[in-house]
């Protein structure tokens, strides 16, 4: 089993093929949208593949240290042209072509139209541990 | 095995090792340990008087423990030299120990969490499953907390005030897992109200009651938020409602007013309105009144600004809504929604969207969305 961090972005990703915002859609849109990613969830739950998964708020601050003494430095909100994650599910998976099946199928999630967003998301792999047996 | 009965017991368990002079980790410690003997034994040998046998287990646990500690050799003298301590009154014990959890030493997050453990008996794991952090995080937070309360004598009563938001933090957080934090709140009110008798107390658990009563209506089966106005009532939990209104009338007739008195007025008038349309809007104005002056809280008069818009028209809420900070969480939703009412569909709907953008949970973004949503739409149509 591989652990593996799906993405979804606000900004900073390609577009989506069905690129139309949110609350450009109707009410019952939404809904269906929200529930297609609940019932992704709870299937993978039953699978035993589902880690964890939160969303994220729009906003974020960039944070450095200040110096000796000082109070840390930041640049407050992002700026409007910067990469921002929206959200991210982590999964536990045998492999990784099943990591990417489950990413495409996240990614049909219905939006304006009741269509496929066809949106992008960013898939990274965890680190692991080394094996304490290598053979 | 009981598992609520030796969770109803812990908290007074502690109060009184605590008041025969145990240090307040060691005690926690002791009565974990009797708990477990109790867990052991009572199933094959059950005992008459279950408090008294784990006070007993507890105390003895204590004092092993305490004269193992070589290091400890001053105390033990001094436990020694004690007399034997008579029976204590266990609701006084048990409102110390709430005074001890909610100490004005302890950040919030940490008066919660003990309290939770000490006085509510949860175990960490549950904690840390209803505030969905990893068990070690909750562990350690429990831990520090402990140390932070460990010198503190439990002589004198602290303030209730504390007490009290600690209590109502616990409620508002809502639940996940096999805890269900409103309900766990309401207990240990209704546990101090039984304590302590002050109409704040009073109030509190009022105002919990009213809100829990419209739980049921308040989320709709995909989990999605149902406004006040689109409840369906007839989901109230009416006894629960009943009884909120009745606490509420015997603390107000007090006369002793206090934030928690006013705001469950409020809720009781929402509870009172056998539809939307019959909120008695002027009263609830009149009781946002009472709230700033007691609290001064731009939060209240936030809240009041809407109570404005439904007793004297948009317009009107409106006006009340430019003195604020538009910096103030939930303002933009509330400008958005007086502007929908006000007519102004294309503003609301640029307003609705700019909320959900700054909405600080799941369900209140998913709402905000759908209403920007539905206004773009009634107006592309």
């Amino acid at each position: 089993m591989a652990k593996y961090l799906l993405l979804k972005h606000y900004r900073g990703a390609p577009a989506p093929v069905n690129d139309v915002p949110m609350d450009k859609w109707t009410p019952e849109e939404i809904s269906a949208h929200v529930q297609y990613m609940q019932d992704f969830a709870d299937r993978l739950e039953k699978s035993g593949e589902f880690v964890d998964g939160q969303a994220l708020a729009p906003e974020g601050t960039w944070v450095q240290y200040g110096g000796a003494g000082r109070p840390p430095v930041t640049d407050g909100p992002f700026a409007e042209t910067k990469d921002l994650i929206a959200g991210w599910m982590v999964i536990d998976v045998d492999s990784y072509e099943r990591a990417i099946e489950l990413a495409g199928e996240l990614s049909a999630a219905p939006g304006a139209g009741g269509r496929p967003i066809h949106e992008w998301l960013e898939l990274r792999p965890f680190l692991a541990a080394p094996p304490t047996i290598t053979e | 095995m009981d598992e609520a009965l030796l969770r109803s017991l812990t908290p007074s368990m502690l109060g009184i090792l605590v008041r025969r002079g145990a240090d307040f980790a060691a005690a926690e410690d002791a009565v974990q340990d009797a708990l477990i003997e109790a867990v052991r034994g009572w199933p094959a040998d059950p005992p008459r008087d279950p408090k008294g046998w784990l006070v007993t287990v507890a105390w003895r646990k204590f004092l092993d423990a305490t004269r193992a500690d070589v290091a400890r050799r001053r105390r033990e003298d001094l436990v020694d030299e004690e007399p034997e301590p008579g029976p204590a009154p266990a609701v006084d014990d048990t409102l110390q120990l709430y005074f001890l959890c909610a100490h004005p030493s302890l950040t919030p997050a940490s008066a919660v969490a003990l309290t939770l453990r000490a006085v509510g008996g949860l175990t960490t794991r549950q904690i840390a499953q209803a505030y969905l952090v990893p068990e070690a995080t909750m562990a350690q937070r429990i831990s520090r907390a402990k140390r932070t309360v460990s010198g503190v004598r439990l002589d004198q009563p602290g303030d209730v005030g504390t007490v009290l938001r600690v209590l109502y933090l616990v409620f508002n957080e809502g639940y996940s897992g096999d805890v269900d934090l409103a309900a766990e709140a309401i207990r240990l009110t209704r546990q101090l109200t039984a304590a302590i008798d002050h109409p704040e107390v009073a109030g509190l658990l009022a105002l919990m009651l009213l809100h829990h009563a419209r739980r049921a209506a308040r989320t709709a089966p995909d989990g999605s938020l149902v406004p006040l106005a689109e409840q369906d009532r007839g989901r109230w939990d009416t006894a629960l409602i009943a009884e909120g209104v009745e606490i509420l009338q015997t603390a107000l007739a007090r006369d002793r007013l206090g934030e928690f008195q006013a705001q469950a007025a409020v809720a009781a008038l929402h509870a009172d309105a056998p539809t939307a349309g019959e909120t008695d809007w002027v009263q609830i104005v009149e009781w946002y009144d009472e709230l700033a002056r007691l609290t001064d809280s731009p939060v209240v008069r936030l809240n009041r600004a809407v109570a404005v818009g439904e007793a004297d028209g948009p317009r009107a809420g409106l006006a009340a809504l430019a003195a604020l900070d538009g910096s103030l969480p939930r303002y933009v939703a509330v400008a958005a929604y007086l502007h929908e009412r006000a007519g102004d569909l294309g503003e609301a709907a640029r307003l609705y969207a700019e909320a959900a953008h700054q909405a600080p949970n799941f369900a209140e973004r998913d709402h905000l969305t759908r209403q920007a949503a539905r206004l773009n739409a009634r107006r592309n149509r």
